[in-house]
């Protein structure tokens, strides 16, 4: 079904998703701040990779910038994303439209708000058929009543002429994860897909897109600032830190043997890993504001190995293992700490 | 939607009621009623007749009950300029009114929405700032001074255009229209842009985009309906509005209208054809707030479902 | 990315607890940076200046007729007073524009802020106490407004006689709903706060919670609902005297001056002309600047003003149509 034009990662065996040095700069009544600061990764067919991070951190800006979503304050302003081998960011506006959908898709993190209040989810849903597959309104309706069905919404047929709030949130959310979907993309981009909904919600949640991402073997980017998700539910990591990337590698080897003092951090202070009697460990301090973001390493404020060198030059990202790197001059001494 | 539009008739009501009786009460507690609808030459004599003829002299009560089965069978007296009844001469000055602020409600309305649209579409571009102060000026010049200087420019000058009247063909309404059409259509333009742009940065659009809609997709089947309902709300209050345009319009381009039936019987103190001129604007308002609801109940399935306070 | 729990953090905690380089500029450089609003704020200082002080410098000039000089068209043959022509008895227009920029402002600055006043008052109080109370208000308001004010002012007018006070009076009551219904709206928002909820588990008294925590927060809106609003007094001020039953003569208005040169209009276009464009003026300024403040206010939509002039115009990277 889809323009044969496209290439096919699954022939060319590349990665579905590969961001490289991305920059987007954003304008804030102060001036302009770098919020994302050379960020890349890579994510293959059927593989799930986590972008971690505090809020703020630019984890959603780089995700929007990839779908190209922005608001008219942020500019990307260097770095490629391809997609199947294509650079997304060097595309007109049509011919990113004809991508959006069948090949990259996003999942929003505010159900109640990402469905347009004014229309019946049945058409909403129906929509994607309508743009990229110029489908009748009746077949598009019976394709949405199918998505319906697949993700788990008892009565679709009835429901499909309902309004949006008349859902509940797990079931907006199933609702925008099915509008997703629709199209098989090659790669999902899930924003924070269950922040806004109840715990025993999340599991179903995160339950459906596993599944989904299965049936249809779509690289997923899974944006979170939750350990235990990530721990779960994600191939490989990447940890993120006030728009730069300070630690990428497979989430078992990350989180069993951090290489950055941040990473590290994080993970200590998870509840699992306290001691009773002693208070719960937290990286002291707060990230840095955007518009200071000092000149060296960018995590030197809150590091306790935080030296001279880091203040003077920024750690580059460099190899640590097969597969890892980590932005950290002292990333071979962290073990002994 | 009946019990919907049940509660909104009961609450619309409630203005109608405060005015109906505000028109008695004004007439009542300003002093002696008929100095208010006898010119200030009558003598004493007529003053006793027109009291005694009209129940003025009766209990205050009954003289409600008076006023109000009158006002229900349209009955307001007769006029001291023509000795007509009031209420017929009112409502064959109605229609002209209608004809003259729906006509220029229709144009301000879809010509507000493809403005505010366009510029809504790219803020601060050149479109959007030029289109800003020019709606801006628009809904900051006074009618009648613009009404004067279209007769001096087209009128006059040009002499493309009547400078008054009701004979002739289409080209009467240019001036009368335009006159009208600045102000709601400056104001209308401003909330167009502003819900617009709202609309088109919400979490919907951008999931719109995300499906690869285009941006024609973008604005009329995702964003439109979403801004229409404030626009709404701004353009039933500004055909409220409409009457004060009304008044100054009719009276310099001479149209027999509602507006210029008011102030003529203001200057000569006719009080009997202001009451119903007044009464009959009133219900006419009331009709259309309805009228607002509706449409809004018909756009936004959210208000449908809400029980109205 | 705006966050609105930020946004809205940094509107109640004020400038002592945000760190200083997040301060947003000057409000006079912004000012600077827009020209139409800058341009605005001039025109409107200098109207109310003349207003203030020109009745000092014009003398009699307003009132003074001279036969002889009727219907002089502007020219620079005629001194300073003679510079916008005179009118049919011989009056210099620019002294009675200045003497009829006065009686505008001196009836519709009054009739603002007693509105302002009063339906701010009312409006924060219904809306921090809720229930009935914001119900009867609400309920006044819908009244009031769902009635043509001109229509209200010509009963009243009828009625009484026209004078400054009662034109004062009418165009008050008319516009109290406006600022009625704007405090309500944020008093009924700012009261769930918890900066609010604080206030009142340390017993502060309600009177003093709405005028210490809540006035300051709804007022930057308020004053721009006033200075729009401003706007709308003036044109009915002027529509008034237009129709014969606003400003009476011997008084002047710029509304009056125009229907006094209406008949000359073939002949002597500058008597009715010139006041308008002095209305004109006066509320397009007062319209701008409104709406610029109105941005300056709003910390989600302030970056509007810190956008350069032009966009780099060559990047596909954000294509404009992402532009919302």
């Amino acid at each position: 079904m889809k323009s044969s034009t496209l290439p096919s990662p699954a022939k060319t065996g590349g990665p579905a998703l590969e961001v490289e040095g991305l920059c987007v700069d954003l304008r804030t009544p102060s001036g302009t701040v770098r919020a994302v600061d050379g960020v890349g990764f890579s994510v293959r067919k059927g593989r799930t990779l986590a972008l971690l991070g505090e809020s703020g951190c630019g984890k959603s800006m780089t995700a929007l910038s990839i779908a190209g979503l922005l608001d008219p304050t942020a500019e990307v302003t260097g770095g490629s994303v391809k997609v199947a081998g294509t650079d997304v960011l060097r595309l007109g506006r049509a011919g990113r439209r004809k991508l959006a959908g069948p090949v990259l898709s996003i999942v929003f993190q505010d159900a109640l708000t990402a469905l347009n209040p004014v229309q019946p989810v049945g058409r909403q849903l129906a929509e994607p058929f309508r743009i990229h597959r110029g489908l009748s309104r009746r077949d598009a309706r019976e394709k949405a009543v199918e998505l319906m069905t697949r993700v788990g919404i008892p009565e679709p047929r009835l429901r499909a002429r309902a309004y949006p709030h008349q859902f509940s949130g797990g079931m907006r959310q199933r609702l925008l994860i099915a509008m997703a979907v629709a199209l098989d993309p090659d790669v999902l981009i899930a924003d924070e897909p269950t922040t806004a909904l109840d715990v025993t919600v999340q599991a179903q949640i995160m339950r459906l897109l596993r599944d989904l991402q299965t049936e249809r073997d779509m690289a997923l980017v899974l944006i979170t600032h939750d350990l235990a998700v990530v721990a779960q539910r994600a191939d490989d990591v990447v940890v993120m830190y006030a728009g730069n990337v300070v630690e990428t590698g497979p989430v078992a080897e990350v989180f069993s043997r951090p290489r950055h003092p941040y990473t590290k951090g994080l993970l200590d202070s998870v509840p699992e890993h306290a001691v009773r009697g002693r208070p719960l460990p937290a990286v002291p301090g707060s990230p840095p504001e955007l518009s200071a973001v000092p000149s060296g390493c960018v995590f030197q404020a809150r590091c306790p190995l935080a030296g001279q060198r880091c203040a003077g030059e920024r750690p580059p990202l460099l190899s640590v293992g097969a597969a890892r790197s980590a932005a950290c001059h002292f990333s071979e001494e962290l073990d002994r700490v | 939607m009946t019990s919907f539009l049940r509660k909104r008739i009961v609450s619309s009501a409630i203005p109608l009621v405060f005015v109906v009786l505000g028109v008695f009460c004004l007439a009542r507690l300003t002093g002696n009623p008929v100095d208010l609808y006898l010119p200030l030459s009558a003598t004493a004599q007529q003053r006793a007749e027109f009291s005694a003829a009209h129940g003025f002299d009766d209990s205050i009560p009954a003289q409600l009950w008076d006023y109000l089965t009158n006002a229900a069978q349209l009955d307001f007296g007769t006029s001291l300029r023509t000795g007509e009844s009031a209420g017929s001469m009112v409502l064959k000055a109605f229609p002209v009114t209608l004809q003259l602020a729906g006509m220029t409600m229709l144009l301000a309305i879809l010509g507000a929405l493809l403005v505010g649209s366009l510029a809504a579409y790219r803020p601060n571009s050149v479109i959007d700032r030029i289109a800003g102060l020019l709606s801006m000026t628009a809904a900051s010049i006074p009618d009648f001074w613009f009404a004067i200087v279209g007769v001096l420019v087209f009128g006059v000058g040009l002499d493309w255009l009547p400078t008054s009247g009701t004979l002739g063909g289409p080209e009467i309404w240019v001036l009368p229209i335009a006159t009208l059409l600045i102000r709601p259509f400056g104001v209308l333009v401003q909330v167009v842009r502003g819900s617009m742009v709202g609309a088109l940065s919400a979490p919907y659009v951008k999931v719109a985009r995300s499906k690869g809609a285009d941006p024609k997709r973008v604005v009329f089947g995702h964003a439109l309906r979403n801004s229409i309902t404030p626009v709404l709300t701004v353009a039933g209050d500004l055909t409220v509005g409409l009457v004060n345009g009304a008044v100054v319009v009719e009276t310099i381009f001479g149209w027999p209208g509602i507006g210029k039936l008011m102030i003529d019987s203001i200057l000569q103190r006719d009080f009997a054809v202001l009451q119903a001129a007044v009464l009959l604007t009133a219900v006419t308002i009331f009709a259309l707030n309805i009228l607002v609801d509706v449409c809004h109940a018909l756009i936004d399935p959210r208000v449908r479902q809400a029980v109205p306070a | 990315m705006t966050d609105p729990a930020a946004d809205s953090a940094d509107r109640s905690s004020g400038a002592a607890a945000a760190p200083p380089r997040t301060r947003p500029p000057r409000w006079w450089l912004l000012l600077g940076r827009d020209r139409a609003a800058a341009v605005a704020a001039v025109i409107l200082a200098v109207v109310f200046l003349v207003a203030l002080f020109g009745r000092l410098f014009i003398g009699d000039r307003a009132v003074r007729q001279d036969l002889r000089a009727s219907l002089r068209p502007p020219s620079l043959d005629h001194g300073f007073y003679g510079l916008l022509g005179t009118d049919v008895l011989g009056r210099s227009v620019l002294a009675r524009l200045v003497d009829a920029a006065g009686t505008t402002l001196s009836v519709a600055v009054p009739a603002v802020l007693c509105s302002l006043l009063i339906g701010s008052a009312l409006g924060l109080w219904a809306g921090y106490h809720g229930g009935l109370r914001e119900n009867v208000a609400m309920r006044v308001a819908d009244v009031i407004l769902s009635f043509p004010s001109l229509l209200i002012a010509v009963v009243v007018l009828y009625v009484f006689a026209p004078s400054a006070m009662n034109i004062v009076l009418i165009l008050a009551i008319a516009r109290v709903p406006v600022y009625l219904r704007t405090a309500r709206a944020e008093s009924a928002e700012l009261r769930s706060r918890l900066f609010v909820d604080a206030a009142r588990t340390f017993g502060t008294p309600s009177r003093n919670i709405i005028i210490r925590h809540i006035l300051p927060i709804a007022l930057p809106t308020l004053l721009t609902v006033a200075t729009l609003d401003f706007c709308f007094v003036m044109l009915t001020e002027s529509s008034l005297s237009f129709l014969g039953i606003g400003i009476q003569p011997p008084d002047v208005s710029w509304g009056l001056m125009v229907a006094q040169g209406r008949q000359y209009l073939q002949t002597a276009w500058w008597i009715a002309v010139l006041p308008g464009v002095a209305i004109v003026l006066t509320t397009v300024s007062a319209t701008v600047l409104a709406a610029w403040v109105r941005l300056a206010t709003d910390p989600a939509q302030r970056w509007r003003l810190t956008l350069p002039r032009k966009r780099r115009g060559d990047r596909a990277a954000v294509p404009s149509e992402m532009i919302a």
